[in-house]
């Protein structure tokens, strides 16, 4: 047997334990701890500068942790090179070799290795038909499309029989309709090869659509690990129903409370709520989700005046078609921007016009509350933890 | 009213213009000598032209008549060759060392490229002083060597630093993820990689010392190099051997130019889509060599 050939189906569970990582004052991953089953797909989502790239990147050993451990299967990996750890990288420029073909490319971790350039060959080959690449082994790099490269890319790390493989913004450069079809593809190898893929992305709806496991990030710490169900549809801070996006957030302050209501000031506006009970104390602040497609809209005589409870008015800002449904923004509702997306039928009854006052209500079970001091309570969080994986702060 | 896009501005005429009159001056009188390198066994240094021969090349080799072309070419070759393979080797060593900010690498920077300031003159000056004071030897392959250096590494340095600013580490970082030792990704992708840039320095570490006057004049010793050999004749020959001199030295240049921009061209035509983006590298290369 060849050393750094022992992958065995299922292996590549990783955890991190309490990681920082400083680059001189910046602090880029600030005490973090995350567990990722072994086998499954986890995408970790955020924006850029938000430490998910660094994380990989220790993952991958291409950066040492500050403080903390990171373990693949049970053992503290820092300090190993790549290889040994059993990661391998996809680079978010690919970096394939421009002088090597891509068999060589591929066949580049074997040479390295010293195995004999007919199996090299042969190896490699049989890698590149796995991704339909066969026809293309001689080409050099700079011949293929951005896809075809993307291919090599992924053949090059697999052939190393990673327990896990890293993937740095892999989509990132392909135009929209390839980042579809590559997407459906990463999925389709990641469940033949059962390996662990790790999948960095700032893109919301990718890491909704491939991963067992979304990991949003932001400002070198973890909101919310979870499946991607439940950070789409129950969100644990203000933070993550923002960024994911399909939410509208009520933050503001307690001005009033009643059984299972609460009043808050949001903007300029007053809205009444369900609460949770007890419900939290007048003056402290206050934050629930309402999704976007929740949300029933009637015409309104003013956008003034007090609507009830789990209802706003306000004033349509935008109308935008997108086919089955319509996206109609929604100004003067609260604090911030408030988004209905409405099915077409339901619209075209009966279409709103821009500047029309409007009537915006919600049932009672579908207001999700927030943590709304997310970073300074820790593990009061009804939402952070899941069957697959859990997040948890010191 | 719609203008003729296909019109060309004035100034288009004005700046050819000005750049037919920089070949003139260049190549003109080149030409000059080149034609008169062939000039007639009875002919002299000026035209008309008295027959064609090829004896002024042959007048050449006999040392007696013209000084000692042969051995002042071999050494000039031999040296150049030597200084290239040395600017070579530290120019990339060095780039990739600044890659890092190492403590001190700003003074170590401005201090190596403070050279291509002095007057080569001074340093040629300073070296030879400095051989005598050390009750040394001067000679081509060590004084000459090394003053002709203080010229050709910063060039290459700075070349490197070119060459490396567009070189992206991924690369590296991918070779250690598939397992290479340092070694391995130096000689396996760092240097392929770079090869191109490596080129570049090559041509300049050679050009550089082929012609290297001012530096050379007061640290070569007692077997002079080409140049000084020519900067001798032009006081003593008296004849088109001179011309024929000069024909022979150019073209030795313009073959390691043709070399070194060629192989550059052919590798990066086999690395990108083809011929199209080989002649883009091509005329990259030449702006570059023109800009110096």
């Amino acid at each position: 047997m060849i050393p750094g050939e022992r992958h065995t189906a299922g292996r590549g569970s990783i955890e991190l334990a309490a990681v920082t990582k400083r680059f001189g004052e910046t602090i880029a991953v600030k005490n973090i701890d995350l567990k990722i089953p072994a086998g499954s797909y986890c995408c970790l989502l955020g924006p850029s500068g938000c430490g998910k790239t660094t994380i990989l990147r220790m993952i991958a050993g291409h950066e040492s942790p500050t403080e903390g451990a990171v373990l693949i299967d049970g053992e503290n990996v820092v300090g190993s090179p790549p290889v040994d750890r059993g990661t391998a990288m996809m680079f978010q420029s690919y970096a394939l070799f421009p002088h090597l073909s891509c068999a060589d490319n591929v066949a580049f971790n074997l040479k390295v290795r010293g195995v004999g350039k007919a199996e090299r060959r042969e190896r490699a080959l049989e890698m590149l038909a796995r991704v339909r690449m066969k026809p293309f082994a001689d080409r050099l790099p700079a011949q293929l499309s951005g896809g075809q490269q993307q291919r090599i890319a992924l053949s090059r790390a697999l052939i190393t029989n990673p327990r896990v493989l890293l993937l740095d913004e892999p989509l990132s450069a392909l135009d929209e309709f390839l980042r579809l079809q590559m997407r459906g593809e990463l999925r389709r190898i990641q469940a033949e090869v059962g390996i662990t893929f790790i999948h960095v992305t700032h893109t919301q709806m990718e890491a909704v659509a491939l991963a067992d496991l979304v990991v949003v990030m932001d400002q070198g710490q973890i909101e919310q690990a979870a499946v991607a169900r439940e950070v789409y549809d129950r969100p644990r801070t203000g933070y993550v129903a923002r960024f994911m996006g399909g939410q509208n957030v009520l933050s503001g302050t307690v001005l009033s409370r009643e059984a299972n209501t609460v009043t808050i000031k949001t903007g300029a506006k007053q809205v009444a709520l369900s609460a949770p009970s007890p419900a939290p104390a007048t003056g402290s602040a206050f934050e629930a989700a309402v999704r976007r497609d929740h949300i029933r809209l009637s015409r309104a005589e003013s956008n003034d005046g007090q609507p009830g409870v789990n209802a706003v008015t306000g004033r349509v800002a935008g109308i935008e078609y997108q086919g089955t449904w319509l996206k109609i923004t929604i100004d003067e509702a609260c604090g911030e921007e408030f988004v209905v997306n409405l099915p077409d039928r339901i619209f075209f009854a009966d279409p709103l016009t821009i500047g029309e006052p409007v009537l915006a209500r919600w049932d009672a079970d579908k207001v999700h509350f927030l943590d709304s001091n997310a970073k300074a309570s820790v593990g009061s969080a009804q939402a952070g933890h899941s069957e697959m994986a859990t997040s948890e702060r010191r | 009213m719609q203008r003729d896009l296909g019109k060309r501005p004035w100034t288009f005429y004005a700046l050819s213009a000005f750049f037919a009159l920089f070949v003139a001056f260049l190549y003109g009188p080149m030409s000059a000598i080149f034609v008169l390198s062939f000039q007639g066994p009875t002919g002299g240094l000026t035209f008309p032209m008295n027959g064609v021969s090829l004896r002024w090349f042959s007048a050449l080799f006999q040392q007696e008549r013209t000084g000692d072309f042969a051995g002042g070419f071999t050494r000039s070759i031999a040296l150049a060759l030597i200084v290239l393979s040395l600017t070579v080797a530290i120019s990339v060593l060095a780039g990739l060392a600044f890659r890092r900010r190492f403590v001190g690498s700003t003074p170590v920077f401005y201090l190596a490229v403070a050279s291509l300031i002095m007057p080569g003159l001074l340093v040629g000056l300073g070296v030879g002083l400095t051989y005598q004071t050390l009750e040394l030897t001067p000679s081509w392959y060590s004084s000459a060597l090394g003053a002709q250096l203080t010229l050709t590494l910063p060039f290459g340095l700075l070349i490197m630093f070119a060459v490396l600013s567009r070189f992206d580490r991924a690369y590296e970082e991918a070779g250690r993820d598939l397992g290479a030792s340092n070694w391995q990704i130096f000689w396996m992708v760092v240097v392929p990689i770079l090869f191109p840039g490596m080129i570049a320095v090559a041509l300049f570490g050679f050009t550089l010392s082929y012609d290297e006057f001012p530096r050379t004049l007061l640290t070569a010793g007692a077997k002079n190099t080409l140049p000084m050999e020519i900067w001798g004749m032009t006081t003593n020959v008296t004849s088109p051997a001179l011309y024929a001199l000069g024909t022979v030295t150019t073209l030795v240049s313009f073959v390691a130019i043709i070399l070194s921009l060629g192989s550059i061209a052919i590798i990066q035509w086999r690395r990108s889509r083809g011929p199209m983006a080989a002649k883009m590298a091509l005329a990259n290369t030449q702006a570059a060599l023109t800009n110096e």
